[in-house]
């Protein structure tokens, strides 16, 4: 089994190794005449406004926290999807209701205006 | 068995990204050191050949604790966020509660008679479970779900306050 992991570890160097080598030789190619105005924050090409490190609204928190509800919710649909033909149609209806439980929250945010963009 | 090389250089990613979540000063960096960790443990769960938890342990820890953490951070931190991660002046009753932890936790792990299974490690690590969650432990299944519906109203109700603002 842990010989199909070793492709893993090589797409893991590969793509460790990989940006190395562009800014490596991007290093190596441009010329280098630094100006205030070169060295100056890029953004968007506008001049840049107030800090870099600004606090984010609570909404965005909101999102995170459905977000990792949701995401806990595929650890437990994953395991019923590999077995799936496998279970009978009693282990559907149960994964129905478990998906129905979790939609009554999303209904919750969505009265709740959880998921409105501000 | 492993090559353990593989183990020590990914028990290395594990404790130099270990060390930087508390040595380095802006805490948003530590915050993504702490995805390195968490990439790190599911590589040493591969090992164990249980790759469900690694995969478990990457979906949820390194893709979703990690940006909640992110977003935590990022909604409480005032002032300057370079210097958001310093110690304080407890350097060293800190230290010293670390090392007994440290020598308590290492006299147990020594003291411990590790047993060892014969079995050969099972060729599916996800079929079991699924077998296991749908058959024998439904109602602890469908608890699970009423803990993440509650889970998800709290959290709902703790951001946005109970009722109508005036």
């Amino acid at each position: 089994m842990l010989q199909n992991y070793a492709g893993v570890g090589v797409f893991f160097l590969i793509a460790a190794i990989f940006p190395l080598i562009l800014l490596a030789t991007a290093w190596l190619v441009r010329p280098k005449r630094p100006s205030p105005e070169k060295l100056s924050t890029y953004e968007c090409g506008l001049e840049t406004q107030g800090p870099t490190w600004v606090q984010f609204k609570i909404s965005y928190f909101l999102y995170a926290l459905i977000f990792v509800i949701f995401d806990v919710e595929t650890v437990f649909l994953y395991p019923w999807a590999v077995k799936f033909q496998a279970l009978t149609l009693f282990a559907f209806v149960e994964m129905i209701i478990f998906i129905g439980i979790l939609v009554i929250g999303l209904w919750y945010a969505w009265k709740e205006g959880a998921l409105e963009w501000l | 068995m492993t090559n353990p090389v593989i183990f020590w250089l990914i028990a290395l990613v594990v404790i130099v990204s270990g060390l930087m979540v508390v040595l380095l000063k802006n805490i948003v960096h530590s915050a993504l050191f702490l995805v390195v960790t968490f990439v790190g443990v599911s590589a040493t769960y591969v090992l164990l050949q249980a790759d469900f938890l690694a995969a478990v342990q990457i979906l949820v820890y390194a893709g979703a604790v990690s940006i909640l953490l992110v977003f935590g951070v990022m909604l409480t931190v005032r002032g300057d966020i370079k210097s958001s991660n310093l110690f304080n002046r407890h350097k060293l009753s800190g230290g010293v509660v670390a090392l007994a932890l440290f020598l308590i936790v290492e006299r147990i792990i020594l003291k411990t008679e590790w047993v060892l299974s014969k079995n050969p490690a099972p060729e599916s690590t996800v079929g079991p479970i699924a077998e296991a969650m749908l058959t024998k432990f439904v109602i602890p299944f469908e608890v699970a779900a009423i803990l993440l519906l509650v889970a998800m109203v709290g959290a709902i109700l703790l951001a946005k306050g109970e009722g109508k603002p005036q």
